[in-house]
């Protein structure tokens, strides 16, 4: 296994080849931000929160992609990046209905987390008030499009984890919406186990268990690491 | 300024908003007592006027929702120095804006029709109560909006501490403690 060497926000580090900057970069305390990447799922690039510079390169990469190499210099947190990363998260309030005083998830939010965290005040762009619906079918769980940032989370964590396959995306930009099946409703879905793992990782509120008040939903995380451990090692340890 | 007093005139409006951060407001406590020797306080959802008067500093809770409102923040804006949005309605839209995913007409039936045990018909278009927007907006994209005190509601400490570096003649530090 080879050993790349490379510099993050000034520090020298290590990673084996084929980890991505923004695994070495987590691994050493430098905290990139992130709203579709999980830990124990496949990365996709589609929050574009973690991109970082490159010296040497005109594009930003998106960290969580982007694989270490030798030599390089990376920065995670200059001004242009904070300044897009801000607009992103703006975009994000602006595209759906994030009310968050309604929402059973706030107060423990990822995305209301990181706007707070980037210092947003106010959202520079127009509010877009698209009319989206909320699918209550399922028995235990709830589906509230309002609140989905499209980070596929869900999506990733049926098909790889639990392996139904459940979830899947409808549409283009933001007409973009994520459905179970071929579009039925959630309740009437058969491939659905009821494993409640897509409502785990999701970082908003659109999935949640039914019967939580405003500000009442914590979602619990650990039993990703549990399983991808278990599989890799055969033990059921984080 | 006042003229006669020579304090700076503290103003605070509410729009569309369920008057929770003024609530918050008066939650500032005894400091309010301190406040109150400091500034002139010149208006309040709670003052009978005839127009908005002229003042230094003014907290707008809630979002521009109806006609009025959207009177009202343009007379503000003409005659504060320093606005600023008081709250998640104001700042976001917030519950307020729940509404523009529907129609105003869809609303309107829903609430004074549908929903009503007396239907007596739906108020819009009379001299007694205001027109609804089609879309209900935050402040800011209606005039220029100079600080932001997020929250549902934001804490009296946060309004406390916006107000004080006001007055004191510092930029305010505007520190978010939860946004949305």
């Amino acid at each position: 296994m080879s050993v790349k060497t490379l510099e993050i926000d000034g520090k020298m580090l290590t990673g084996v080849a084929g980890e991505t900057i923004f695994s070495v970069a987590w691994n050493k305390g430098i905290r990139i931000p992130r709203l579709c990447h999980i830990g124990g799922i496949s990365d996709v690039g589609a929050c574009r929160l973690c991109l970082v510079e490159i010296e040497g390169q005109k594009k930003l990469q998106a960290s969580c992609l982007t694989p270490v190499e030798e030599g390089m210099v990376v920065h995670t947190d200059t001004p242009k990046l904070r300044a897009h990363r801000r607009l992103i998260v703006e975009l994000l309030f602006a595209e759906r209905n994030h009310i968050c005083s309604v929402c059973v998830m706030n107060g423990d939010c990822e995305l209301q987390e990181l706007a707070t965290e980037l210092g947003i005040d106010h959202v520079r762009v127009r509010y877009q008030f698209p009319s989206l619906p909320v699918d209550l079918t399922h028995e235990r769980f709830g589906l509230d499009h309002n609140r989905c940032i499209l980070c596929t989370r869900c999506i990733r964590v049926c098909d790889e984890v639990e392996g139904a396959h459940t979830w899947d995306m409808l549409g283009r930009g933001t007409n973009s919406r994520v459905i179970s099946d071929l579009g039925e409703p959630w309740g009437a879905s058969d491939s659905c186990t009821s494993c409640g793992k897509c409502v785990q990782v999701c970082p908003t509120g659109a999935l949640f268990a039914k019967g939580k008040a405003v500000g009442e939903m914590r979602k619990d995380r650990t039993f990703l690491k549990y399983i991808v451990t278990a599989r890799e090692k055969k033990q059921w340890i984080e | 300024m006042d003229r006669v007093t020579k304090k700076p005139r503290l103003a605070t409006a509410w729009l569309g908003g369920c008057s929770g951060c003024h609530m918050s407001f008066l939650d500032l406590d005894e400091r309010l007592i301190d406040l109150a020797a400091r500034v002139e306080f010149c208006a309040c959802p709670l003052t009978d006027l005839k127009d908005f008067p002229e003042a230094d500093i003014t907290l707008v809770e809630g979002a521009v929702a109806n006609e009025e409102h959207l009177e009202t923040i343009h007379e503000i804006r003409k005659r504060t120095k320093i606005l600023i949005s008081l709250g998640d309605c104001a700042v976001t839209g917030n519950v307020t804006a729940m509404r523009n995913a529907f129609g105003v007409e869809d609303v309107l039936n829903r609430a004074y029709k549908e929903l009503a045990t007396v239907v007596v018909g739906i108020p819009s278009g009379n001299d007694v109560v205001p027109k609804l927007l089609a879309r209900v907006r935050p402040v800011h994209e209606v005039v220029k909006v100079d600080y932001y005190l997020t929250g549902c509601p934001p804490s009296a400490d946060a309004i406390h501490a916006c107000l004080v570096d006001l007055l004191e003649g510092r930029e305010p530090a505007g520190e978010v403690k939860r946004f949305g």
